[in-house]
């Protein structure tokens, strides 16, 4: 085993109650293992995360961050992942200003039904950061101002 | 200072094998704010509950972390086990390490490690957790039906026998719907009018029934209990209350060339007509594209005729509203159009079959009209183009149905059924005519559905084909169908007389157009989404908005009928109670922080959030503000992410709780 495999990538999920958590649920009921590291932030929908949520995660130090809810059309509440969607075009040129890493930010959709695909995002996520490594920069940013 | 007690649940082994549960206990036990933590064999059970009863008492607990399966398992059980001990359900919250972690994670040291992490995030979340208290909503005891097709009829007449107003609303003349231009209906061949217009009357007579037909919804507002729908009447030129319905106006008109809708141009009508001699209400309208009086200013036989005095040729449209508590969507089907371009614009339909050109290749709903007693032909099956007995007939199913190739890959349902029948039923009035049907499956599950089709083939000779016509020409006044059969592997062609399709089911023109303005959600080809497929089948994500009928997919009448009463015992219980209770776990806003951008407004996909004025006591014009409809607000959140100011949150997942939770990451 190489030493970057040891490197456990920490990631933080905000995904929504209805679709994604529940494909969480089906991978756990299927018992599909992925990496220990992820933490689920469950909100009603994707609609309601705003980039300060991924700021923050970034702030506290992940690695990475998925942002995952429904299938297009499939939203429980009509259209906030749509919303999502668009507030991260909106949103992405304006994390690169700050240059924020936007490689380590992950956008997918889940369905209930999809706990294989839970798995392998997570899996693909946690293999990925790995390559690019912990994610420091941001965090002596972030130190750095703190102790001013 | 908040106390809050931590219970971890083994759930026997599944996660006590993979996770360390008394270590997790021991660890969390100290973070901020817990007060005990402890971890017990099965949290669900009812020892389990009493146990977290108990503590809540003892330890005078602010708030619980059940860290066990996942919060859609039992979130519920355990903020109910809460409130008997007497601590508000919403100071609950469960942190998943079942699903999320013991079940998926196999290394038992980084398991635990993760269930410790999970359960700190439930605590800094519960911490920042409000008492909330359920929302009750007034409702207003009376339903709105739209349709009055045989679902709607359904759904009407149990809600208003259950001693309840329901308001009908009927896009054409009559109720009745596609029922009533059926001729007789599958497995038992029992008539069709015969069993539906007794109920028409029913509901006609019906003291708790309001109809509107002629009529067409024209907005809704309002939320669950409380809608306010603004419906269209349009101008009868007939005065209602006046006519009598003795049909000297029909009798008299002049003008009787228009091609009948009820008959689906197989036979005329005249320029005041009732669709059918049944109809109810048996008023006429006057139909302006073909009275003279209203294309040549001359005529108005009818108003000569009429000594009720109830021809009226000033009326206008009228608009009225119905306040409403409940509303059901039963707006049915209409047919694939096979010769044309289809509506969603991908798709050609069938040139190659020559319908819409040859006038004896006709769809089904047209067969339906040609063997009905009350149709065009008083039911003697004579072909369109020169009234000549057909003596051979092709019945072509899947028109539409299963093919990808042109926009519709679901299977209709109903057609294997009624293609039987209509061999059945032209077999019993041509005894020496022939039928042959083309079909790619025989689908017919359901009571006594199997052996009607074995029926149908067995002992009145129709002669079932599996394969696909390819294409269907006209020769010396015959239409040769030229088609496969799979199953004996050679090409087929048959001289035909008529050539019946047996079209797919679509939903009823405009249905998109009703369901934005009730918020109701529809799959791609159009059809009404229900809540859940197996448990949810008649309610839609749009609170106090029921489907039934052929407008939530494809379906025969019994299933209509079925979920039509399905929908009144839906009605019938939500109006059994005088509020309404409601998830608290809403958005709410600050109404001093507003800056009234109402970016919140557009993006609410529920039109939840209204732009409200706050003004001082004589009236003046403090500050506009927005604010939220708790009837309609589902709690997505999405206005929370879009608000600039961050004066909009939401109750449950409130910006503080959900940065709280990032925070306690390490």
């Amino acid at each position: 085993m190489s030493d970057s495999n040891d490197f456990q990538p920490k990631i933080i999920a905000y995904v929504c109650n209805w679709c994604t958590y529940l494909g969480a649920d089906l991978a756990g009921t299927n018992r599909l293992e992925y990496p220990a590291s992820v933490r689920i932030v469950r909100l009603p929908c994707t609609g309601r995360i705003d980039f300060n949520l991924i700021v923050k995660a970034f702030e506290t130090g992940a690695d990475a961050v998925l942002v995952s809810g429904c299938h297009p059309g499939d939203c429980h509440y009509t259209a906030g992942n749509y919303h999502a969607r668009r507030r991260w075009m909106l949103f992405r040129p304006l994390l690169e200003a700050l240059e924020i890493d936007t490689r380590r930010i992950h956008f997918s959709w889940i369905s209930a039904a999809e706990g294989k695909k839970w798995q392998q995002v997570i899996t693909e996520i946690a293999d990925k950061t790995r390559e690019l490594g912990p994610y420091s920069d941001y965090r002596e940013i972030c130190q750095a101002e703190s102790e001013k | 200072m908040a106390r809050i007690g931590v219970f971890i649940c083994w759930c026997g082994e599944n996660i006590a094998r993979n996770v360390d549960v008394e270590q997790a206990a021991a660890e969390v036990a100290d973070l901020p704010g817990v007060a005990c933590a402890l971890a017990y064999k099965y949290m669900c059970s009812d020892p389990g509950q009493s146990l977290m009863r108990r503590k809540i008492a003892e330890e005078r607990l602010t708030g619980v972390v059940v860290a066990s399966c996942s919060p859609h398992m039992h979130l519920r059980t355990f903020r109910k086990a809460a409130a008997m001990a007497g601590l508000n359900p919403y100071l609950v919250e469960m942190a998943n390490i079942r699903e999320h972690c013991s079940w998926v994670h196999h290394d038992r040291s980084q398991a635990t490690r993760k269930a410790v992490e999970l359960i700190r995030m439930s605590v800094a979340k519960v911490r920042n957790n409000h008492a909330l208290q359920p929302i009750a909503i007034p409702v207003t005891r009376r339903a709105l039906v739209i349709g009055g097709g045989v679902a709607g009829i359904q759904a009407a007449l149990d809600i208003a026998d259950a001693g309840y107003q329901v308001a009908l609303v009927e896009r054409e003349p009559s109720i009745g719907g596609k029922m009533a231009g059926l001729s007789e209906t599958f497995p038992t061949l029992d008539c069709s009018q015969c069993i539906l217009t007794p109920r028409m009357v029913d509901v006609g007579q019906h003291p708790n029934i309001t109809l509107h037909t002629y009529s067409e919804i024209e907005a809704v507002e309002g939320y669950v209990g409380n809608f306010k729908a603004t419906i269209r009447k349009k101008a009868r030129y007939v005065d209602v209350a006046k006519c009598t319905g003795c049909g000297q106006c029909w009798n008299s008109c002049p003008s009787k060339k228009t091609p009948s809708a009820f008959d689906y141009n197989m036979g005329n009508r005249t320029a005041i007509y009732v669709p059918f001699p049944q109809a109810v209400p048996a008023r006429p309208v006057i139909d302006r594209n073909a009275c003279l009086h209203f294309l040549k200013g001359k005529c108005g036989l009818c108003a000569k005729k009429c000594q009720a005095g109830a021809i009226r040729f000033d009326d206008q449209d009228q608009l009225v509203t119905e306040e409403v508590g409940a509303i059901v969507v039963a707006t049915g089907f209409q047919l694939y159009s096979i010769g044309k371009e289809q509506t969603n614009g991908h798709t050609i339909g069938y040139g190659e079959y020559g319908y819409g050109q040859s006038p004896d290749v006709i769809d089904s709903l047209q067969f339906e009209r040609l063997v009905s007693a009350s149709g065009p032909t008083n039911g003697e099956i004579r072909r369109p183009s020169d009234g000549k007995v057909p003596k051979t007939v092709v019945f072509i199913s899947c028109v539409g149905s299963r093919d990808n190739a042109k926009g519709i890959s679901y299977c209709s349902k109903i057609c294997c059924m009624y293609t039987a029948k209509h061999t059945m039923l032209y077999k019993h009035k041509v005894h020496d005519g022939q039928a042959h049907v083309f079909y790619m499956d025989i689908r017919a599950g359901g009571k006594n559905y199997d052996e009607f089709v074995r029926r149908a083939i067995e002992q009145d000779g129709a002669q079932y084909h599996r394969g696909r016509v390819s294409k269907i020409t006209q020769e010396n006044g015959h239409l040769i169908v030229r088609g496969v059969d799979t199953l004996a592997g050679e090409p087929l062609t048959i001289e035909a007389d008529l050539v019946v399709l047996a079209a797919a089911m679509r939903p009823a023109d405009h249905v998109e157009e009703l369901a934005q303005k009730l918020n109701v959600g529809y799959d791609e080809n159009g059809f009404l989404s229900e809540s859940h497929p197996k448990l949810r089948p008649v309610e839609t994500n749009a609170a106090g908005v029921f489907v039934c009928g052929a407008c939530q997919g494809p379906k025969d009448i019994p299933e209509s009928v079925a979920q039509a009463s399905a929908v009144a015992g839906k009605v019938a219980i939500m109006f059994s109670r005088e509020e309404l209770s409601r998830e608290p776990e809403i958005a709410k806003v600050n109404e001093t922080n507003c800056a009234a951008c109402f970016a919140c407004v557009r993006a609410c996909p529920y039109n939840a959030i209204e732009r409200a004025e706050i003004r001082d006591r004589k009236g003046n014009l403090v500050k506009r503000t927005a604010r939220v409809n708790q009837g309609l607000c589902m709690g997505c959140g999405t206005c929370v992410a879009v608000c600039p100011s961050k004066s909009i949150d939401l109750d449950g997942f409130s910006e503080q709780q959900i940065y709280a939770m990032v925070e306690s990451l390490e």
